[in-house]
């Protein structure tokens, strides 16, 4: 195999990884709720402007500001959850689709607003530059974004599976009125599941903030590969996430050199159709 | 109905027609239209493009006597109209071309707008311009840069800046320029996205340079918006051209720059066309790993007290940021817009066009690096040109290029970090 080839494959698994890493949250809320959150991408977006405030305040990079956006983002989800959340999720499919998108335009426009159009960006060596190994270029940044993206994904799956806590969740997400006979208060649980999500999303948005552009709009940008990632990997299933995330971003990246970068979404895209058809729970979800 | 009635109805229209037309006079109102990315992955260059024309509009309406002979400054408001004050109404065509139509619409119909200007992206002004020209109302383009816009034989069309076959030849002298002092320019490759924008710059170049015997080798096209340009800066890495010319919005400008540190690729010219590259949010987010950077430019900002110092002062005070190209093209078009207006006298779209052919601009009356403003048949400013500037610390720009009259000499080999 070629050398660069070598180096196109790397470059599509760390990609795939930051994919994954962004879809965890929008999976989980799905998964333990049956809601699609269409704001998920403004709130990665929230986590992104966490991290670089906590950078031009304080000059702190990811070890301050990973944990803080982890923090604020899961307390905003909380909120976010009471506010509106459980409301429109007793009404229509419809409302959860509006409102929640709705949600997404006051989070961007309020951004706007504050902090302006300008494309903002976080200094490069904040993780430690680029290594190098026997040739194979690896941003620091992207490499902590991917195994942050494995211990995420590992982490989410043993607290669903493992724990109490989980299993309650999962209760919940089954049949709430019979978790509620169980003891269980889906309310809180619920709450829970958004505050994991939210928190997710602003650990991704912190992290990924190291390497790419920061921009009102940039929850639009990545919003869209996040929604086919997790529909690829099946609605609700974390570990699956990460598959699908590592999948599109080793194809994008191939079909990127190989091709042309102007042809590698057509490549993504319907091999997706066309996977979705055969399977159209996806690659890990319950049929 | 009686002679008495008659005459009461009469007497009654006299009088309101007298009193609208005294109260027309007193606080007379010039509305135009302004169609600019304000939302979306554009609104950078939206909101910039928004505060170049306050400023602008500020000139106008207020009395400037400090920037001297410069039109339309001494004065407050428009002389020609007896005084009238200009309105600016904005509105956000979304970075869509189907919205940047529907706001014109919307500008023509509802707001009654007697002239347009916009609307930043190529594929948008082309949409936008189109119901401009149906409703026959002047549409002044300041800053698109496809060929084709002048192309279509519109009526209500202008545009003021230089296009891409313009460019296209000033690059072609400056890499001839360059190859003569030592540079390698035998294998080119032009970078670009898929946008009216990209597509038609890589569509001219291509063109003109094979004309001249200088064929670009590598076209690397992709989706604007990108999440992820490895490949492409892999591509090159490997085909090692001895030119890039990148032809890219800010997003995708930004995320190149970053890629090319991490892969630690330097191409020994990096031309860039602009756009992206002129926004003062790429220099701030990646312009210190961009150093050495060519671009094109028709703004430098004069000797401290020049009026294009002041007007770069001023620009700078309301926006937050150094004046770059893209503003000052913008601000220049609306200036020439305005100048037309006042010289016809009059609100009348038909009036407004005809001053708009007929408008004649020198040097001096120009705050941008024109050889002055005159449109010819299809609309298009004849005398609309261009120098090649390099960001050679990081931070600003310098002229390079034509050698005469340039601030610094380029500095080759590309640094970028």
């Amino acid at each position: 195999m070629s050398f660069v080839l070598v180096q196109v494959i790397v470059g599509g698994l760390l990609l795939g990884a930051v994919y994954a890493l962004f879809s965890s949250g929008l999976t989980l809320v799905w998964g333990m709720m049956n809601v699609v959150n269409f704001a998920h991408g403004d709130f990665v977006m929230l986590g992104m402007y966490v991290a670089y405030v906590v950078y031009t305040l304080f000059g702190g990079g990811p070890l301050l500001g990973v944990p803080l956006a982890t923090l604020l983002l899961a307390t905003f989800g909380i909120v976010v959850y009471f506010a509106l959340i459980r409301d429109i999720m007793k009404g229509p499919m419809l409302a959860q689709i509006l409102g929640t998108f709705g949600l997404a335009l006051l989070l961007r426009y309020s951004v706007f607003w504050w902090f302006g159009a300008n494309f903002l960006s976080l200094p490069a060596n904040l993780v430690g530059g680029t290594l190098d190994i026997f040739g194979i270029r690896i941003e620091a940044a992207r490499l902590l974004a991917g195994v942050v993206a494995l211990l995420v994904t590992f982490g989410l799956h043993l607290l669903l599976t493992r724990t109490a806590l989980g299993s309650k969740m999962l209760a919940v997400a089954e049949d709430q009125t019979a978790a509620q006979l169980m003891g269980i208060r889906p309310d809180s649980m619920q709450a829970v599941a958004w505050a994991i999500a939210a928190g997710a999303t602003g650990l991704a948005g912190a992290l990924i903030a190291t390497f790419f552009y920061i921009v009102p709009t940039v929850g639009e940008t990545l919003g869209i590969v996040a929604f086919v990632t997790v529909s690829l990997g099946g609605f609700g299933s974390v570990p699956g996430a990460l598959v699908a995330g590592l999948l599109i971003g080793v194809i994008e990246s191939l079909s990127g050199y190989l091709i042309g970068a102007i042809y590698k979404d057509i490549v993504v895209y319907t091999l997706f159709l066309g996977f979705l058809w055969f399977r159209p729970q996806g690659l890990m979800g319950k049929s | 109905m009686s002679l008495k009635h008659l005459v009461g109805l009469l007497s009654a229209a006299a009088i309101s027609v007298a009193l609208a037309g005294h109260a027309s006079a007193e606080d007379k109102i010039v509305k135009i239209g302004a169609v600019f990315p304000l939302s979306g992955n554009a609104a950078s260059a939206g909101v910039h493009a928004k505060a170049a024309l306050e400023v602008a509009m500020d000139i106008i309406n207020n009395a400037h006597p400090e920037l001297g002979n410069f039109p339309l400054a001494k004065n407050a408001g428009l002389a020609g109209l007896g005084g009238a004050k200009v309105e600016l109404v904005f509105a956000d065509n979304q970075g869509s071309p189907a919205t940047g139509q529907n706001q014109t619409l919307r500008l023509i119909t509802e707001e009654k707008v007697v002239a347009l200007t916009g609307a930043y992206q190529s594929g948008i002004t082309l949409t936008a311009s189109a119901i401009a020209e149906k409703y026959g109302i002047p549409f002044l383009n300041a800053e698109s840069v496809a060929s084709n816009l002048t192309e279509r034989g519109f009526k209500w069309f202008f545009r003021t800046t230089p296009i891409a076959t313009d460019f296209a030849k000033v690059y072609y002298e400056f890499l001839t320029d360059a190859k003569a002092a030592g540079a390698k320019t035998d294998t080119i490759a032009l970078v670009h996205d898929n946008t009216e924008y990209g597509t038609s710059v890589a569509n001219t170049i291509t063109t003109i340079f094979k004309e001249k015997g200088l064929p670009v080798t590598l076209d690397v096209a992709y989706a604007s918006n990108a999440t992820d340009v490895q490949s492409q800066v892999l591509q090159l890495k490997e085909k090692k051209p001895d030119v890039v010319v990148m032809i890219s919005y800010t997003s995708d400008a930004i995320l190149f720059a970053k890629t090319m540190q991490a892969q630690d690729y330097k191409p020994a010219m990096l031309l860039a066309d602009d756009a992206g590259y002129s926004d003062p949010s790429f220099i701030k987010a990646v312009g210190k790993i961009s150093q050495g950077a060519f671009n094109r430019s028709s703004w430098s900002v004069g000797p401290p007290g020049s009026a294009t110092a002041i007007i770069a002062e001023m620009y700078k005070k309301k926006s937050g940021d150094e004046m770059d190209d893209t503003a000052a093209r913008q601000m220049q078009g609306f200036f020439v817009l305005m100048e037309a207006i006042d010289r016809a006298g009059s609100t009348d779209p038909a009036k407004i066009q005809a001053a708009l052919k007929a408008t004649d601009l020198k040097p001096d009356q120009l705050m941008i690096g024109y050889r002055g403003v005159k449109f010819d048949d299809k609309g298009q400013n004849m005398l609309a040109s261009g120098i090649i500037i390099q960001l050679q610390d990081g931070e600003n720009y310098v002229s390079v290029f034509p050698r005469d009259g340039a601030a610094k000499a380029p500095v080759m080999p590309y640094k970028g970090w």
